[in-house]
């Protein structure tokens, strides 16, 4: 019995308990379409393939879902759409956006909003995957969110939580979808911590009957993304 | 009033957005401060438990989801999915995606000349149980040369993607294999600075190896957890 033996070298892998915390983010990469992005992912509320990129990849490599049936959902059905740029204005043809809003009421589909005075919408949950195109365009179908509770007392203004992956981005960026001219706007919570000068990043605008909401990544115009 | 249970935030572990040698963060990410905001219910929700319509069944064997067994080594990989408290995270969805036994991806725009296997796809997906454990069958993938600097080569790597309990738990990792000397080269890996880099590591394991059959490696996915107390008010404290 050696003391080497009572001693083991110190491990360094993800089951040292030394180690224990939270898993690193790393980069979607440029070929994740096989692997995330499922047909009717960006269609939150009908039957369209919209959010895949299948051309990307064989035919019988599909193994995604195919986009399931939906019950009628309440509320405003909207297009939400817009183009992903990087540094010097080109699109970002291999990003992956994620949406997650409330229903038309106001309430979110998830265990955690116990608020059972607001209605629950069976067939929509709020949650969409959309590649970029190789214009760097996304586009989703959804409704129009109610308002849900802020920080304290406040009510928050109608809005959409959004997620940005893609080759270059080592952590997910997050950002928010307002929406131009509704009247909550002014006393939403979050975007009065955001300076006044760049609140316009965070507006979707009305565009031959799409809301348009382009994401700069860095720039003049860059976008406000949240540390949450 | 909904009680907002607020998630913690990154912990040292966590990369820059910003990684020069990483090429592709350089002109993709942020150079204006990110704008810290309370979490709100928008933050500590998150979808549960309707996977299966939203992405589809559990696919738990990727060397079978072809006419024939695909090349390469087959592998067991198993582990459970955690948050910071040591709390399981159960009922939560892992999507998973590599590259083939050569290190070659089935993307078209994957061009490199290593063989492409008609018997594997590389995608799959599981669900976490009520302990949060998992489990999955695949082949390990390969390393592969990639265009960021002269000679590079990504170690072997399997893309993992959780969403967990809510928006604020949302994460996407890669994970690498023991003793693989092309991970402390790796610009990616070294995006998380050491010693965290080494969460991403997996463990070779010989419980889980199935005699005559396959290698098993460990896993474990750590997201972040609650904060310990309940607050009405969403802000930090």
């Amino acid at each position: 019995m050696t003391t080497e033996q009572a001693h083991p070298a110190p491990r360094q892998d993800n089951q040292d308990p030394a180690l224990f915390g939270q898993t690193p983010s790393q980069t979607v990469g440029p070929f994740f379409h096989y692997g995330l992005p499922w047909k009717g992912g960006a269609d939150l509320v009908g039957q369209s393939d919209m959010g895949a990129r299948p051309e990307l990849f064989p035919e019988e490599h599909y193994v995604l879902n195919l986009a399931p049936p939906k019950d009628a959902v309440a509320g405003q059905v909207i297009t939400l759409e817009g183009v992903v740029y990087d540094a010097d204005g080109k699109p970002v043809p291999d990003a992956m956006i994620e949406i997650w809003q409330a229903n038309a009421a106001g309430r979110y589909f998830s265990p955690d909003d116990d608020r059972t005075e607001i209605p629950l919408d069976e067939g929509f949950i709020g949650f969409g995957r959309a590649s970029t195109s190789e214009e760097g365009l996304y586009r989703f179908r959804t409704v129009r969110p109610g308002s849900v509770p802020g920080p304290g007392n406040s009510s928050q203004a109608p809005h959409i939580a959004v997620g940005v992956f893609g080759r270059g981005l080592i952590k997910r960026l997050v950002t928010r979808v307002y929406f131009e001219g509704a009247p909550e706007n002014a006393a939403d919570p979050i975007l009065a911590l955001v300076p006044a000068e760049r609140r316009d990043t965070l507006l979707a605008r009305e565009v031959d009957g799409a809301w348009r909401f382009d994401i700069v990544l860095q720039g003049a115009a860059e976008t406000v993304f949240f540390d949450i | 009033m909904s009680l907002i249970l607020p998630y913690s935030r990154e912990d040292a572990g966590q990369p820059p957005s910003l990684h020069a040698p990483y090429a592709s963060t350089v002109a993709r990410s942020p150079r204006q401060p990110l704008v810290r905001i309370p979490h709100t219910l928008t933050e500590t929700t998150g979808p549960a438990g309707c996977w299966e319509t939203l992405m589809g069944s559990s696919l738990a064997d990727l060397t079978t989801q072809h006419k024939a067994m695909p090349q390469g080594q087959r592998i067991i990989v198993s582990g459970r999915v955690l948050d910071e408290n040591g709390r399981p995270v159960p009922n939560t969805v892992m999507e998973i995606w590599q590259a083939n036994a050569a290190g070659r991806y089935i993307h078209k725009k994957d061009q490199w000349d290593a063989p492409l296997d008609p018997n594997f796809t590389g995608a799959g997906r599981v669900i976490t149980d009520a302990e949060g454990r998992y489990q999955y069958v695949t082949i390990r993938p390969g390393a592969y040369p990639w265009g960021n600097h002269h000679n590079a080569w990504r170690p072997s790597h399997i893309h993992l993607s959780l969403l967990g309990p809510a928006f604020a738990t949302r994460t996407v990792t890669q994970m690498y294999f023991p003793d693989d000397p092309l991970i402390e080269i790796d610009p990616i890996a070294n995006a998380a600075p050491l010693p965290y880099r080494q969460r991403m590591v997996s463990r070779f394991d010989i419980e889980t190896t199935r005699p005559n059959w396959a290698l098993g490696y460990l896993f474990d996915i750590v997201l972040r957890g609650r904060d310990q107390t309940p607050t009405e008010d969403g802000h930090d404290h």
